[in-house]
């Protein structure tokens, strides 16, 4: 067999305890990302998106089945992880450069305060925020303050990204425009990522593969491989092949919303 | 240099403007000084005791700091307490609520009884009662309010709690607890002032309060008034400042 998955999700159960009752959100859910791919998980708001990526980052330890990184089983937060959040989540106290150098002081400790300027520096360059590193970020938009979140995630070149709806929030076109910056930051290091989003434009731009989970309790209802090419201009998304995976995923997202069935879908 | 000039010249202009109003009150009313001295009247008391004043000015000064020091250290304490531990928070908010809903007044003569003769305890500790309780409440709903997301940038690393208390909970509840610190200080100064102006034989400015009262100087009465406005103006100032230092982050540019 080859090597097993970077991301490996095991059938992994998992319900909070609320004031009313246990409330399940993931059931018997798995997934499996290759290293080095690039996959993207659309489904339902609410359910259990969010949870997935705390599950694999071991900020939660799920009440069944297994996560496992590297082949090494997830019980605790690790330092090879990178995360990223809808909120960009930066310390107001802190300037943009010091916000991204953050997970450094943690990870790397005894690296040299020059070399983690540098580092911080080369990220901000290439998302096109050179000349803001002595800012703080109320003085950013709010596309700016999320460019920051994304560097810091990547900083401490972690070697699983995770990303829970980063571009959520953002107008069309600086969407776009960081849409273009993953596949450069992917180009010049390497990661495996697991991208959260509620675009289907953007998982098909960005992602190798597709996961559309079924509404709450979520389990994996459809995968999608994404053939296109790994370098993507954006006027991809115009392709025959692309618009027939954008009418595929927006009907499985219809059925996880429970508004078709899956032989509408044959049709 | 005109923001400068703007910044101590308009509350300036606003404390001479506020003097006259004064001056002009008590005489056109001709009231006599045991009715209400004038700020005329009051640079002579000044002179007279300038020598008390300072003395005594020291005395309600260094015991409010005191009191002060030690409300940060333990209402911090207690704050960090209540703030990470729910069963915590639950156990001692209505301690600390009652025990703060005790009027001050009230336990002034118990302390000068418990402790006769330990003038400077006595006035330290009220400064201390009086005043750590906003801190206490400001730290511990600073650190119980951060939002799950902050902590989790850093957890997400492995980092420890201490880590996570130092580089995030820390400075994000720095607001807070400047904004607590400014109600604190004059809180503490009231506490001062209340055991100085009970306790017999005292020392500092509330002690010379009660020594105008008791020989009649009206003006010297009124002169206190104003030298104790003044500390606390200073050391309200001394607290902005620092949160100028540790906490400007926090200030929006206007606009
Ligand atoms: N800490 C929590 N305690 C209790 N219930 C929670 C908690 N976090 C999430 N939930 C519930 O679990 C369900 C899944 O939440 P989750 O945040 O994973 O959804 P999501 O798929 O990320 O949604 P969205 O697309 O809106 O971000 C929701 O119904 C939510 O109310
Ligand atoms: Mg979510």
């Amino acid at each position: 067999m080859t090597e097993p998955a970077l991301i490996e999700i095991k059938g992994v159960t998992h319900a909070y305890q609320t004031a009313t009752g246990p409330l399940p959100v993931l059931d018997n859910l798995n997934v499996s990302v290759p290293e080095g791919t690039f996959t993207a998980v659309v489904g339902p708001s609410g359910c259990g998106k969010s949870t997935l990526t705390k599950l694999i980052a071991g900020l939660l330890r799920p009440d069944r089945g297994e996560v496992w990184l590297h082949g090494e089983r997830v019980k605790s937060p690790r330092k090879t992880v990178g995360m990223a959040f809808q909120n960009p989540v930066l310390l107001e106290w802190r300037t943009i450069l010091d916000n991204v150098i953050l997970p450094l002081e943690i990870v790397a400790p005894r690296m040299p305060k020059k070399d983690r300027i540098k580092r911080a520096e080369e990220l901000l360059a290439l998302v096109g925020l050179e000349g803001f590193e002595d800012k703080r970020p109320s003085e950013l938009s709010g596309g700016m303050r999320q460019r920051a979140s994304l560097c810091r995630s990547l900083v401490h070149k972690p070697d699983v990204l995770i990303l829970d709806e980063p571009f959520g929030a953002l107008d069309a076109f600086t969407r776009e425009d960081l849409w273009q910056t993953m596949h450069e930051l992917r180009r010049q290091e390497p990661f495996t990522s697991l991208l959260i989003t509620h675009d289907l434009r953007e998982s098909v731009y960005l992602a190798d593969e597709v996961i559309v989970l079924s509404g709450r309790p979520a389990t994996t209802q459809f995968v999608l491989d994404v053939d296109l090419p790994g370098e993507r201009a954006l006027d991809v998304l115009y392709q025959p092949k692309a618009v027939d995976y954008l009418a595929t995923l927006r009907h499985q997202i219809q059925i996880a919303q429970g508004r078709a069935t899956q032989e509408e879908a044959a049709q | 240099m005109n923001s400068t000039l703007y910044k101590v010249g308009v509350p300036l202009a606003a404390a001479i403007l506020f003097l006259l109003f004064w001056e002009w009150l008590v005489w056109v009313n001709g009231w006599p000084n045991y009715k209400m001295a004038s700020p005329s009247d009051l640079v002579p008391a000044f002179w007279k005791y300038r020598l008390l004043f300072i003395e005594n000015g020291w005395q309600t000064l260094w015991r409010t700091v005191v009191g002060l020091l030690l409300a940060v250290i333990a209402g911090t304490a207690l704050g960090m307490v209540m703030g990470f531990s729910k069963l915590m928070r639950d156990a001692l908010y209505p301690l600390l609520v009652g025990f703060n809903a005790i009027p001050k007044a009230t336990v002034v003569p118990i302390l000068a009884l418990m402790f006769v003769g330990e003038h400077n305890l006595n006035t330290i500790l009220i400064a201390f009662m009086i005043s750590f309780f906003p801190i206490a409440v400001s730290v511990s709903i600073g650190l119980s309010t951060l939002e799950p997301e902050y902590r989790d940038i850093l957890r997400s690393l492995g980092a420890s709690r201490v880590t996570i208390f130092w580089k995030i909970a820390l400075p994000k509840t720095l607001p807070e607890f400047f904004g607590a610190l400014k109600v604190a200080v004059t809180l503490a100064f009231i506490g001062t002032n209340l055991m100085e102006i009970v306790s017999p034989h005292g020392r500092g400015l509330g002690s010379l309060f009660d020594s105008g009262k008791i020989s009649a100087d009206y003006p010297l009465m009124f002169a206190v008034l104003l030298a104790l406005a003044f500390l606390g103006i200073v050391l309200y100032y001394i607290v902005v400042l620092l949160e100028k230092i540790f906490a400007g982050w926090a200030e929006r540019a206007p606009g």
